[in-house]
């Protein structure tokens, strides 16, 4: 994986993220710390009921898409932290065995108005189960170090930036 | 009246509080957010964050716990009134999620919640939706965190009758 700057990355860059499956402990050990909700907890329970089989808790998969996301992108980058998150919908259960992909698409990139090293990202990250079903989404904003720590990038009005340098789906925003 | 009906809109109530350690932010960041400013104090003490401070997802999930915990004491104080509980359901999701300052090992952060909606779903009967507007604060009264979320819950209490109706 190459080193990525906030310049390595275009409106429209996609990528996908690795694999990964959640099993039964995990869920059950996160559930028993984070949620500890009949429904995500007991394995027992939901052995025997349908209706309450075990299920990963949506903060599980989003602990897990950060791992996929940390693996697939962020590990060799400048990325410097994310200010939050924009949207994030849950759309299916995620089961105890069940293997998570995902993908990143970048939506926008601007400069940082108070930082000529950093600029933004806008990023919408999707995660979908074995059958290709979508399982979340969300779209958040995202920190890197720029390569040139002048912040002197074509585009880019430098110090007084904060006009977007490219943005994916104009009719938005 | 049903739990439902019972639901105050525009109460702040307190939720509970979480001391982060940093262990518990290692563990975290090491299985989940393996950024160097959540595993390593040297490299934290260096980076934008000033120190070593918890993955917000880690965050998340500590304030998903202090929740289910006060709605399970909320269950408990209206089983003792002889009240049916409220029951939850999933959530659909959340938005405008801020990370407004690190959760650095030793804080201890204090959540509270304020519901600022609640309706009758359209499209699930027996099911409303409530809006949920969740702040988390440090020990130095500073916000460290906010999201609205979005939750389920039923707008029926479940009858007595073992036999009836189960979602």
């Amino acid at each position: 994986m190459p080193y990525r700057y906030f310049e390595d990355f275009a409106v429209g860059d996609t990528f996908p993220l690795p694999a990964r499956q959640i099993d039964q402990p995990e869920l059950i050990a996160f559930a028993q710390e984070f949620v500890a909700l009949p429904f995500a907890q007991d394995a027992e329970a939901a052995a025997t009921d349908q209706s309450n089989s075990a299920i990963a808790s949506g903060w599980l998969v989003c602990a897990v898409f950060m791992r996929m996301f940390y693996d697939g992108v962020l590990a060799e980058s400048s990325c410097l932290g994310a200010p939050g998150v924009d949207t994030l919908k849950w759309q299916r259960p995620v089961k105890p065995g069940d293997i998570l992909t995902g993908r990143t698409t970048v939506l926008e990139t601007r400069s940082s108005r108070s930082r000529p090293d950093v600029g933004i990202l806008r990023l919408r990250q999707e995660v979908f189960d074995e059958a290709g079903e979508p399982v979340m989404w969300m779209e958040h904003p995202l920190l890197f170090g720029r390569r040139s720590a002048s912040g002197g990038e074509e585009g880019s009005s430098g110090l007084a930036g904060g006009e977007p340098t490219g943005r994916l789906r104009p009719d938005r925003d | 009246m049903s739990a439902f009906d019972r639901i105050a809109v525009g109460e702040p109530r307190e939720l509970g509080s979480h001391h982060f350690t940093a262990d518990e932010i290692k563990r975290f960041a090491t299985a989940y957010d393996p950024q160097p400013f959540h595993t390593d104090e040297k490299a934290a003490s260096h980076s934008l964050l000033g120190g070593l401070c918890a993955s917000g997802w880690h965050t998340g999930a500590v304030m998903m716990r202090t929740f289910v915990d006060f709605i399970d004491r909320e269950a408990e104080q209206a089983k003792r009134r002889g009240e049916p509980p409220l029951r939850y359901g999933v959530s659909p999701g959340f938005d405008d999620l801020k990370w407004l300052k690190p959760v650095f090992a030793g804080d201890t952060i204090t959540f509270t919640g304020e519901i600022t909606a609640k309706r009758r779903s359209k499209s699930r009967p027996g099911w409303g939706i409530l809006t949920v507007t969740t702040r988390g604060k440090n020990q130095k009264d500073e916000p460290v965190f906010t999201v609205t979320s979005h939750m389920f819950v039923a707008t029926e209490d479940e009858r007595a009758d073992p036999h009836g109706e189960r979602d």
